[in-house]
């Protein structure tokens, strides 16, 4: 019991500590975003009066929404609320930047998600099947067909399903926004090809990494070993190289869920899904920072907490991982 | 009178069936020929660029998108422009006095809030008054600064006090941005709570993404608003706009691609609406500033572009040249008997000559986010530009704050207006001395003069003459290039119908919602 108590320790350590410089990131991006939002030309009040800006109204605008204010002073004003649970509101439509962002939230965590339980299982198996049959016919061809769909800008294969599926096949909606309150059945369809779009894009990174550390290890003393005993190649996979060579791919699975949290704004505009990139990139153009500054925060915070989940999850397959020599 | 208020030249390729088309013209027949033709029921769904994350029901910050096109149906105004393009009464019959300086509006009887309350002279004068005096950031201040007072007579009589006469002032009452809302008890617009006397209540409002509108059972208009219900989606991506088209996602959409839209066309059951409205490009230059200075200088320019090329490569022709005056045939007194001002590098040189700088260089601040295509436009100019002698460079400016830093700032740049439905409205807005907009900073004195005279003048013929007189110094003497209107288009498919489409705005005037109804 002791032992096992000794081993846990140290991860709930490293966990405290790396939530503790998590949190001092998500101030450090706070501050930084504030400052480049600032040096962004123009303010909201310009950006929404557009071309039908006069110096009165739009002094009248800044005046409403406390713009005219020091810097610093607005700063502080935010991170005040931000501590006390209060994320503020639009500066562009005077919504609680909460509730504005709770819808987005889970249509983006849905389609991720969506998209992760079909990509990550595909390319893990892929990537097994890949380094089991090294060099073979089925090798070149994943490694082709993955290397390919990552290459195309996602825009292009999304245009590509969207002409083939909807417009002339119609088996799929080409408007992925659910309307205002759908059923589970009907956004699984609706968000069906961009999560197909989003999973042709993932697919090679993880596919390729996964087959790499599984030939890595395949290559180690201890499976020729485990063959020579007269283990099956599938066995010899599975049990015993594929646990080894878990932690890389942990890592890449993390990196590429977390880039399908946040970076999928062109697949939104393209299907038309109302999810948390769209409001970013439209927060970031009105110059809307509490909205901009709560996306970040979110965003960052995404990456901290999956990169976090990785960590100990390959530490919790490779124990040796925590005391490095 | 030799002007057809009409506006002759229009051009309406949209696919009318000519007899239903007149019969659904609104206002124009009894309600017993239309009736037949428009049937209640369905659901409209449209497709609609320009809605941000940003947009907010105040009508202050109206622009354009799916809010505007919303709001238009949840609410009415005091007047409309009907497909004519003339001002009729909605809300209110209006009468002027003799010299058109106050304005009386008699709110209809019967016309009531969604929630039941009856419209005001309250309500109306809130409506207004959110977009006067001196802590409003409304986008139409400008437009009533020439408003003097608004008093109720009763309580359904506004009247209209303006500081000199103006004999359009009813068109103005239609501008979106004075759609009639509700007023608080302190006597401000009760905006938020989204409530109109129009035919459709607000059901659902996310901004950037979807707008779902009900029909009211109790709507005071009894030949409109025949959908039970409407959807307006946010599409920004024309490809995405056009797939939902085709996959039957949506019923109608605006600004097609250009570049596709003949391909659209090919499709079976699909319609496209187009018609040629008020808006244009513009290339505004500073008459105050060198070398701009020098008309003939300016002249010069105007016939070194080659209108005809820019209207085929950019609109694809789906607009028409325009003579460097921003009155469109759409308006009611345009003066179709102006020469047309053409591509002629051999005048462009001589008026150069005649300025004295021949082998000019000159630079031109453009980008697309003035308008779609404005790039291609300046690039073709340079080009059409070198023939004549003129070094014409391009600086491309970044699209993100364009309207804040470019224009009104750099003395040469590209810029675009949707148009205005009255001569006065448009050329108070951008070509009068000292006008905010005035973006060439031209200040001509026969042309200010003739601007008030003609804004208070009752009598047709005589304001036809005068705007006539006002077009050709626009056109002469003005800082700004006009070289084309452009038009808008809509595509539908067949499960919706409508009468003949005015040609203010997209989308029927943005009125499609109250307008239209299912085939």
């Amino acid at each position: 019991m002791s032992a096992a108590e000794a081993r846990r320790r140290p991860i709930l350590r490293m966990i405290a500590g790396r939530l503790g410089i998590g949190v001092f990131t998500l101030f450090v991006i706070s501050v930084l975003i504030f400052l480049a939002v600032s040096l962004l030309p123009g303010d909201i009040a310009q950006q929404v009066l557009g071309q039908s800006a006069t110096p009165e109204t739009v002094a009248a605008f800044r005046r409403e929404l406390g713009l005219d204010q020091p810097l610093a002073w607005r700063y502080l004003d935010w991170v005040g609320g931000v501590l006390s649970g209060d994320f503020g509101r639009s500066l562009a439509n005077g919504r609680p930047v909460a509730d504005l962002l709770a819808a987005r939230l889970g249509n983006t965590l849905f389609l991720a998600a969506y998209a992760a339980v079909i990509a990550v299982p595909l390319a893990v198996g892929l990537g097994l099947l890949a380094a089991l049959w090294r060099g073979s016919w089925f090798d070149r061809i994943a490694n082709v067909a993955t290397l390919s769909a990552i290459s195309f800008p996602e825009f292009f294969i999304a245009y590509i399903l969207m002409f083939w599926l909807s417009v002339r096949m119609g088996w799929f909606p080409s408007i992925a926004d659910p309307g205002a309150s759908p059923r589970l059945a009907e956004m699984l369809g609706r968000a069906f090809l961009p999560a197909i779009t989003l999973v042709l894009v993932v697919t090679a990174h993880m596919m390729r990494m996964t087959r790499a550390a599984v030939v890595n290890v395949l290559g180690a003393p201890y499976v020729t070993m485990a063959r020579l005993k007269g283990v099956s190649r599938w066995r010899v996979v599975t049990r015993h190289a594929l646990p080894n060579a878990l932690a890389p791919i942990v890592n890449v699975v993390a990196l590429n869920v977390a880039w399908l949290i946040t970076g999928v704004v062109i697949v939104e505009v393209v299907f038309v899904y109302p999810g948390l990139g769209q409001l970013m990139v439209d927060s970031v153009t009105n110059r809307d920072i509490p909205v901009v500054q709560a996306c970040a925060l979110i965003f960052a915070a995404v990456y901290i907490l999956l990169n976090l989940l990785a960590d100990v999850l390959a530490i919790a397959t490779n124990p040796r991982l925590l005391h490095p020599r | 009178m030799s002007f057809n208020p009409t506006g002759q030249g229009l051009t309406r390729r949209g696919l009318l069936a000519g007899a239903a088309g007149m019969a659904a013209a609104g206002l124009i027949l009894p309600r017993g020929a239309r009736a037949q033709e428009a049937r209640r029921g369905g659901r409209l769904r449209i497709g609609h660029l320009g809605g941000a994350t940003s947009d907010t029901l105040d009508p202050a910050t109206y622009a354009a998108g799916p809010v505007v096109t919303a709001m238009l149906a949840v609410c009415n105004n005091l007047v409309e422009i009907d497909a004519k393009g003339q001002a009729v009464p909605e809300l209110a019959e209006f009468e002027p006095d003799a010299e058109a300086r106050v304005w009386t509006f008699r709110l209809k009887d019967g016309v009531t809030f969604s929630d039941g309350r009856k419209l005001t002279a309250r309500d109306v004068i809130a409506s207004f008054d959110h977009h006067r005096g001196a802590d409003t950031k409304s986008g139409a201040k400008g437009s009533l600064e020439q408003v003097k007072e608004i008093r109720a007579d009763g309580d359904n009589v506004v009247v209209f006090e303006l500081t000199s006469g103006n004999a359009d002032f009813a068109y103005l009452t239609s501008d979106y941005h004075f759609v009639i809302m509700p007023a608080n008890e302190d006597g401000t617009l009760d905006w938020q709570s989204g409530l109109g006397t129009g035919g459709y209540v607000l059901e659902n409002f996310e901004p950037g993404v979807r707008i779902t509108l009900k029909r009211r059972d109790d709507y005071w208009k009894p030949d409109r608003a025949w959908f039970d219900e409407a959807v307006l989606l946010t599409i920004n991506d024309a490809t995405a706009r056009q797939n939902a088209l085709m996959t039957g996602e949506v019923d109608v959409i605006n600004s097609p691609d250009l570049a596709t839209l003949h391909l659209l066309q090919r499709r079976p059951g699909l319609q496209l609406v187009e018609v040629t409205g008020t808006a244009h490009y513009t290339m505004p230059m500073f008459c105050d500033q060198a070398p701009f200075t020098d008309p003939n200088l300016r002249l010069a320019l105007k016939y070194a572009i080659d209108r005809q090329e820019v209207l085929d490569k950019v609109l694809r022709g789906h607009g028409q040249i325009a003579n460097d005056s921003p009155i469109a045939p759409a308006n009611r007194f345009f003066a179709a008997d102006l020469p047309q001002r053409a591509y002629d590098p051999d005048k462009a040189k001589h008026y150069l000559k005649q300025a004295g700088m021949e082998g000019l260089k000159v630079e031109i601040s453009a980008s697309d986010a003035a308008s779609v295509g404005a790039l291609d436009m300046v690039q073709l100019f340079q080009q059409s530009a070198k023939a004549a002698g003129i070094d014409l460079t391009v600086k491309r400016e970044p699209d993100d704050g364009y309207w804040s830093n470019v224009w009104l700032k750099k003395p040469f740049c590209v810029s675009y207006w949707n148009g205005r439905p009255t001569e006065d409205d448009m050329f108070s807005l951008v070509y009068a001395r000292g006008a905010e907009w005035n973006e060439s900073h031209w200040d001509n004195e026969r042309f200010n003069e003739l601007l008030l005279k003609a804004r208070a003048e009752l009598d047709e013929g005589l304001r036809a003459e005068m705007y006539r007189e006002m077009q050709g110094l626009v056109s002469e003497d003005g800082g700004t290039i006009i070289p084309i209107f452009v038009n808008y288009i809509d595509v539908a498919n067949d499960k919706v119908a409508h009468g003949e489409v005015a040609s203010n705005r997209f989308l029927d005037g943005w009125k499609i919602v109250e307008r239209w109804w299912q085939a």
